[in-house]
């Protein structure tokens, strides 16, 4: 096969699922986000923190309890989702009929402060977490070899971003989140328990950025700063997709992993910047995202 | 009564201002590191606490000096470290400033400390640049630099027979010197480098860049990033199976901190170069000891010695010059004295500011070889000081011409 760009195919085809698992973070991370913010009108700058605590959570109950990998996946969003629906109830749900830069700044200070907390206790270098014992190796795929690993956080990744998608877009629970949004007090009237509804989608949107955390745990090193690394790279994620939009966040999240991946092998020095440059061009040319629609 | 109680205050009061007055030297020093991001381990509060117990050990009360320390977190911004260097010599009457890992900054901390004529003991950064061409009557590079570090790894590993070459280097000023370094050693010893990719700082997912230097078929890897970035490199490296496909990785920069971090299962065999370990001798021992105390169990990196043992030897200098107003005239005195503390046992300072001490070549200890934690290093072998740095000629340093 001819090269393409002067890059062997295989090599091209390796670096485009590369960038997919990478898109697979990034999808996930800002599906949380465009629901919270599409249901509660808050941009939760927690959201990094939060990814990083369900890291954390995972090796905390691995080094602490003995609870492995698979426990993780179940505990650590439940735990850090509580987390979240505590913070919700106590300081967020004030905040809802303020401007967004309100909620923007409190979740970015509890974040600075979680992140402080962390590094503190845990220092900055991370701990090691394994890769689960079901899930080592790889398999040869003839132009690349893959670890057994990320080709599982793909496959997840995709259910869950399809399945949050499904609900929200499908079913009857969905819709009486989707209508709350553009009237909660005449969903109220019809005898929903709204602030409840928004209590709990706000805790899921957490829970599902720390079970990214945990998905996360055995490729990254567990490290106070994973969050911050990644978050914004995510709000860009978002604000490309369009604020609010369930698939546009889903999609751009996988298209933009692509196209770092891309990036990565023909100018690797402006691997972190591409995401933004990308962000700049669309919000020039459709100001509202790719995916959402001007209020 | 009353008048008795007065003028005995007052006689106190003068006696305080007059008697230390006269002989007392105050000196104060600004720890200037990553407190926050991916080099805090390494260096960060660590060498806060290094500073401070150089400073105690000195017993400088006694000697009639006042020491203070102060410090900052420099972001890893080359504009947030200049601008506090510079703030902290203008306002706030800091004489010296330590550490600083990140060669970018490293750099700009550098031209300020020459301009202010105060002085500058760099023992995080790396680049050999500032001992070379932008090296500065004011400043010593204590502990390794990227010249050392590509002259012991890199001339350990060409002789066994790793002669084609990879790189995976951060973008930056410390990752282009080490392997612009490297690939000087590789060449002179008849190696070959294919090729390199260059990956922004602080990054998290390296699989891409790995890929790369699989399809290179370099025989060896040669990874120069630090802290943070070599960790996912090497955890990442292990994932898809570099190592088990025939190639080896060369870690550039490794410091304990970063073992610590990996665990002995992905970071075993390692081989490099390194200025200090803690479990060498009873002195550096002790120094662990006092260290892990004072800064979360972390046992020290050589970033660490190298503030300790640099502001010793800095404080010796201030001593017998009995100021610190002149930071030329203090290096000047530091380079003109030869260094003996109990990390890095007796040396020299060159005129170019470089230190001048024994280097080690390490291999990680396999989990089985382990006695358990920050036990983790085997001495494969000592490069003597006279090898262990860049030959002052070479370096093209416009101080050290005459």
């Amino acid at each position: 096969m001819p090269d393409i760009f002067g890059i062997p195919p295989q090599a091209l085809f390796g670096q485009l699922l590369l960038g997919l698992i990478n898109g697979a973070f990034y999808a996930q991370l800002s599906l949380g986000l465009a629901i919270i913010f599409g249901l509660l009108n808050i941009i939760n700058f927690t959201h990094g923190a939060q990814y990083m605590m369900g890291a954390f959570v995972a090796w905390m109950l691995l080094n602490w309890l003995g609870l492995g990998y698979w426990w993780a996946l179940l505990v650590a969003p439940v735990v850090v989702g509580a987390f979240g629906i505590l913070i919700e109830r106590t300081m967020l749900r004030h905040l809802y009929k303020l401007d967004h830069l309100y909620g923007l700044l409190l979740t970015f200070g509890i974040a600075l402060i979680v992140q402080g907390l962390f590094r503190d206790q845990f220092g900055s270098t991370g701990l090691p977490y394994r890769i689960p014992a079901e899930l080592r190796g790889g398999t040869d795929l003839g132009f690349m070899f893959m670890p057994n690993y990320r080709g599982w956080v793909v496959v997840v990744s995709l259910v869950v971003c399809f399945g949050t998608w499904f609900v929200i877009e499908k079913t009857k629970l969905g819709s009486y989140l989707r209508a709350a949004t553009e009237n909660p007090a005449l969903v109220q009237s019809f005898g929903v328990n709204v602030p409840r509804m928004v209590m709990l989608t706000y805790g899921f949107g957490v829970g599902l950025a720390a079970f990214t955390g945990v998905l996360a745990a055995p490729i990254y090193q567990v490290s106070p700063l994973m969050g911050a690394d990644i978050i914004i790279v995510v709000f860009a994620v978002v604000v490309i997709g369009g604020m609010g939009s369930i698939l546009g966040s889903i999609l751009t999240g996988f298209g933009l992993g692509i196209v770092e991946g891309l990036t990565k092998v023909f100018y690797p020095e402006a691997s972190s910047t591409v995401i933004f440059v990308v962000m700049v061009i669309v919000l020039l040319i459709k100001p509202a995202g790719l995916f959402g629609r001007a209020r | 009564m009353r008048n008795l109680k007065s003028m005995l205050l007052g006689a106190v009061a003068l006696a305080s201002l007059a008697l230390p007055a006269a002989a007392q030297i105050n000196v104060k020093i600004g720890v200037l590191s990553d407190m926050s991001s991916l080099y805090a381990d390494l260096g960060g509060a660590g060498s806060v606490a290094a500073a401070r117990m150089a400073v105690e050990d000195f017993n400088a009360a006694a000697k009639g000096m006042r020491v203070e320390i102060v410090s900052a977190d420099h972001q890893n911004r080359a504009d947030v470290g200049s601008n506090i260097a510079r703030q902290w010599f203008d306002r706030d009457g800091v004489d010296v400033v330590v550490d600083v890992p990140n060669s970018g900054v490293a750099l700009a901390v550098n031209g300020v400390a020459r301009e202010k004529n105060k002085v500058f003991l760099v023992s995080g950064a790396a680049t050999s640049a500032l001992t070379g061409e932008q090296c500065s009557p004011n400043t010593v590079h204590w502990t390794y630099d990227t010249w050392a570090l590509a002259n012991g790894t890199g001339k350990a590993i060409v002789q066994q027979g790793g002669d084609t070459w990879f790189f995976l280097t951060a973008d930056y000023a410390f990752g282009h010197q080490l392997e612009a370094d490297t690939s000087a050693v590789v060449n002179k010893l008849g190696g070959r480098v294919v090729g390199s990719v260059r990956h922004p700082l602080n990054g998290s997912d390296f699989s891409s860049f790995l890929l790369q230097a699989q399809a290179s078929r370099a025989k060896i890897i040669g990874v120069a990033n630090a802290g943070g970035d070599t960790i996912n490199t090497i955890k990442q490296a292990g994932e898809f199976g570099i190592v088990r496909r025939g190639q080896s990785l060369a870690g550039l920069l490794i410091f304990i901190s970063d073992v610590h971090g990996l665990g002995l299962e992905a970071a075993q065999g390692l081989v490099f170069t390194d200025a200090f370990y803690w479990d060498a001798n009873d002195g550096t021992r002790a120094f662990a000891r006092r260290m892990a105390a004072a800064n979360r169990g972390i046992h020290p990196t050589m970033v660490h010695a190298g503030v300790y043992a640099s502001v010793t030897h800095y404080l010796k200098a201030v001593e017998a010059n009995k100021s610190a107003a002149d930071g030329k005239a203090t290096v000047d005195r530091m380079k003109a004295m030869p260094t003996d503390d109990p990390l890095f046992g007796k040396g020299t300072v060159r005129v170019d500011g470089r230190k001048i001490h024994d280097m080690y070549l390490y291999e990680v200890k396999k989990p089985s070889e382990s006695r358990g934690a920050w036990d983790y290093y085997k001495l494969r072998a000592t490069i003597p000081a006279a090898e262990a740095f860049r030959p002052l000629a070479e370096g093209k340093c416009p101080i050290a011409g005459s």
